[in-house]
């Protein structure tokens, strides 16, 4: 988003990513519409793509050279994507504003902190970035659920329809989900929606956000100035004896060799952890444990969204005729948090995401063709042509949900650098501390009591056991969400925050953080949306600042 | 194509043929590398490749109407999955060795020479998990894996997607639930619901809305 506004504001931008140029429009990037056979693995996931072989997020939860490491009784996932746009080529879409109460939990429970600034700072940037990239929706009215400048959403699909009954029965509120796919026409430049269901793969007709589709290139391409330098790893953030930045170090992955860029002012969007681990291996006679590190907070109240799931079989859904239901890439229906005034046993909270349907088969598929027969009747196992009848009688037949929570930030979960280890680059990587709360466990535990009352109520079978105390109720090990934030939370205290509210080091007035380290919670929405309008708002700043010659 | 046909032993010629038979479509260097060495690799032998399209046609046979796993060159991508899944190799290479071992003692040939019948025979033993004898467990396992691998790979190729006949991956118009379908299933949309939907005719004009935020096309 900086790119954007800067480059449209007159600004000479560079712009440097840490992996190889990406364009979903080039056929020979291009994943969509790519059949599973087409994959010798047909589809399955490597330790190359940990999402499978047509998801757009190159490397994943691991990348060759550049390892990073987990302190003692710690197991934090971490999620890289090394590539122009990264992680945002691949993401689920789904684009939530953050309430006015997402940023004053402090005040309504008590616990962590409140943001510097309220939902009406952020909200005009929200509808602007809602109008420039394009979000569906619909105007519900719901407390804490801001609504915006939304596309009609599509219709909900057969598996959604149960899932719609099921949670009205058990009281539960369903709306029209929220994902920045174009239903209809945003600008002449991008592409309509074609219901491919395939988001993750990237849309080569741009018709879904990814931060080079959306942003980058209509940069390049409305005149703006700006220059890409791909595969250039940037290592630290060099410093005047000021204390002023004067550009960044980086090493180019083709040549192997280090260079500096000199710069006015620093824009770091590497990621919250990677952007602290930037940061924290910036040091210097004035910065002495790293840039914008005088309050000792940069990597920590790092903290991911809980999450956590259950599947129902639906009788109902056997022997289905088949059509064309792929859809938009992600759930055409979601719950949004419900029990804002409740009293419960644990604070903030969560929604809920539904699966199922008649998806294209990749590795995987086929996979005890018939363990349903435990729940309708007949033989397990067994081999010839039944086998097929087994694969249509349950093709289509199984819902999914998943809770995607909020958790509370602490200052003890954070990254640090690892003094042991470095990457093949030479550039000492991060070493995760982090351990859930009581508070999260009890909302996984919460979660798992509400899908089993919305899923029984669909009139299906659930499936599985009900995860219980020993596996904290199903809940994932922090970072498998992939939300990381946090790591340079915003304030207006500089002893006890990293930015000021306009994402600003306290430290060091040319350096911004554009990712969601500033973020001081995460609520229980995706923070892409959040991140963009920040970004966005930082960046108007930061020319308004240059334009006083303040920086 | 991965590799050459499916019938046994032709896999040794694969490799001329790798090279062009690398994926098509997005991958980054170190994918093609790792793709590129996968498919040169040898794992499976020949005898081994013969029993596994043996089992292949078994589990999955051609019906009058369609192709089988032989047919949708389910042992070519058995080949190359244990190649590129490592924790599969024992199992199977295991899996087979035991099945061959289980045949000579009963018949005194190796599987794959066995009759149909024979076979069939064998395969009743393992391929039912919950009724399997003690010893014949090391059967069960081989059999339940060989059973994976062959729907997935059957699945994901060009024949089984017409079996399945799954219709997706094209751009098309995404306009609900079609109505025969909510009638069978006795459902319906909430009007309420339907009014706040896109409609197909909307779709091309460029969104505007009034200040409050509704869209006004």
């Amino acid at each position: 988003m900086a790119t954007k506004i800067l480059a449209e504001a007159g600004f000479d931008v560079a712009v440097l990513e840490a992996g190889p140029f990406f364009d979903p429009k080039q056929d020979e990037h291009r994943n969509q519409f790519r059949w599973p056979y087409e994959s010798p693995r047909r589809g399955a996931s490597s330790d190359r793509r940990s999402f499978g072989d047509f998801d757009a997020a190159y490397g994943g939860w691991n990348i060759e050279g550049e390892p990073f490491t987990n302190a003692e009784g710690t197991d934090f996932w971490w999620f890289r994507s090394r590539m122009l746009g990264g992680r945002t080529n691949h993401w689920g879409r789904i684009s939530l504003r953050f309430g006015p109460l997402d940023f004053k939990r402090k005040s309504v429970d008590g616990l962590g902190d409140d943001w510097p600034i309220g939902y009406d700072d952020v909200k005009p940037y929200y509808d602007k970035v809602d109008k420039l990239i394009g979000v569906f929706g619909s105007r519900e009215n719901i407390k804490n659920e801001p609504d915006g400048f939304f596309l009609p959403p599509p219709k909900p699909r057969l598996h959604e329809m149960y899932y719609i009954n099921g949670a009205r029965k058990a009281g539960i509120p369903v709306i029209p989900s929220r994902l920045s796919i174009l239903t209809k026409r945003i600008n002449e430049e991008r592409g309509l929606c074609f219901y491919c269901g395939q988001c993750n793969r990237a849309c080569q007709w741009y018709a879904d956000f990814s931060s080079g589709t959306c942003l980058i290139f209509p940069a390049q391409k409305n005149g703006g100035r700006v220059q890409l330098f791909t595969d250039a790893m940037v290592s630290e953030v060099t410093t005047d004896k000021e204390g002023k930045a004067t550009g960044v170090t980086y090493i180019n992955k083709q040549d192997k060799k280090t260079y500096h860029l000199k710069a006015k002012t620093v824009v770091l969007a590497a990621s919250a952890c990677s952007t602290a681990r930037i940061m924290l291996n910036s040091k210097s006679s004035v910065h002495q444990d790293g840039l914008g590190n005088s309050s000792g907070l940069v990597g920590r109240y790092l903290h991911d969204s809980t999450g956590a799931s259950r599947a129902v079989f639906i009788p109902q859904l056997m022997d289905r005729k088949i059509y064309n239901e792929d859809g938009v890439g992600g759930m055409h229906v979601y719950t949004p948090w419900w029990l804002n005034d409740a009293k419960l046993d644990f604070p903030r909270g969560y929604h809920i995401e539904v699966w199922g349907g008649m998806g294209m088969p990749s590795y995987g598929f086929g996979f005890n063709p018939n363990d349903l027969n435990k729940v309708v009747g007949g033989a397990i196992g067994g081999y010839g042509d039944s086998l097929r009848d087994d694969i249509k009688k349950y093709y289509g037949s199984v819902v999914g949900i998943s809770g995607r929570g909020e958790s509370v930030p602490q200052r003890d979960n954070y990254c640090e650098i690892d003094n042991e280890v470095v990457d093949q680059w030479g550039i000492p990587v991060l070493k995760f501390n982090y351990q859930w709360t009581k508070h999260e466990v009890n909302q996984a535990k919460h979660m798992q009591d509400t899908f089993e009352e919305v899923l029984s109520a669909t009139g299906g079978t659930l499936l599985g056991d009900k995860p219980g105390k020993d596996s904290d109720y199903g809940l994932t090990a922090p970072g498998q969400i992939i939300h990381e934030v946090g790591t340079t939370r915003m304030g207006n205290d500089p002893k006890n925050s990293v930015t000021n509210k306009y994402n600003q080091l306290h430290d060091c007035e040319n350096v911004f953080v554009m990712d969601a380290g500033p973020f001081v919670s995460q609520a229980d929405k995706n923070p892409t949306w959040t991140i963009l309008a920040l970004a966005w708002r930082a960046s108007d700043y930061l020319v308004e600042q240059v334009k006083k010659r303040n920086i | 194509m991965l590799v050459t046909g499916c019938a046994p032993g032709e896999t040794q010629t694969a490799e001329p043929v790798a090279e062009e038979g690398l994926p098509g479509y997005g991958r980054t260097e170190a994918e093609k590398l790792h793709d590129k060495e996968v498919l040169a690799e040898v794992f499976l032998n020949e005898n081994e490749l013969e029993t596994i399209a043996a089992l292949c046609d078994l589990i999955l046979p051609a019906t009058a109407m369609i192709g089988g796993a032989l047919e949708a060159e389910v042992p070519a991508f058995i080949e190359f999955i244990v190649k590129d899944m490592p924790n599969h190799q024992l199992p199977i290479r295991g899996g087979l060795a035991w099945l061959d071992n289980h045949s000579l003692k009963a018949h005194n040939l190796e599987f794959k020479k066995i009759t149909l019948d024979q076979q069939k025979a064998i395969c009743d033993q393992i391929a039912y998990p919950g009724k399997t004898a003690p010893d014949m467990m090391p059967g069960e396992k081989l059999f339940t894996r060989m059973r994976n691998l062959t729907l997935t790979g059957y699945y994901t190729s060009k024949v089984g997607i017409e079996d399945l006949g799954y219709k997706g991956n094209v751009a098309n118009t995404w306009d609900g639930v079609p109505q025969e379908i909510l009638d069978e299933q006795g459902l319906a949309y909430e009007p309420e619901w339907l009014a706040k939907c896109i409609k197909p005719s909307q779709r091309g004009s460029v969104a505007e809305w009034d200040a409050d935020g509704n869209l006004l096309n």
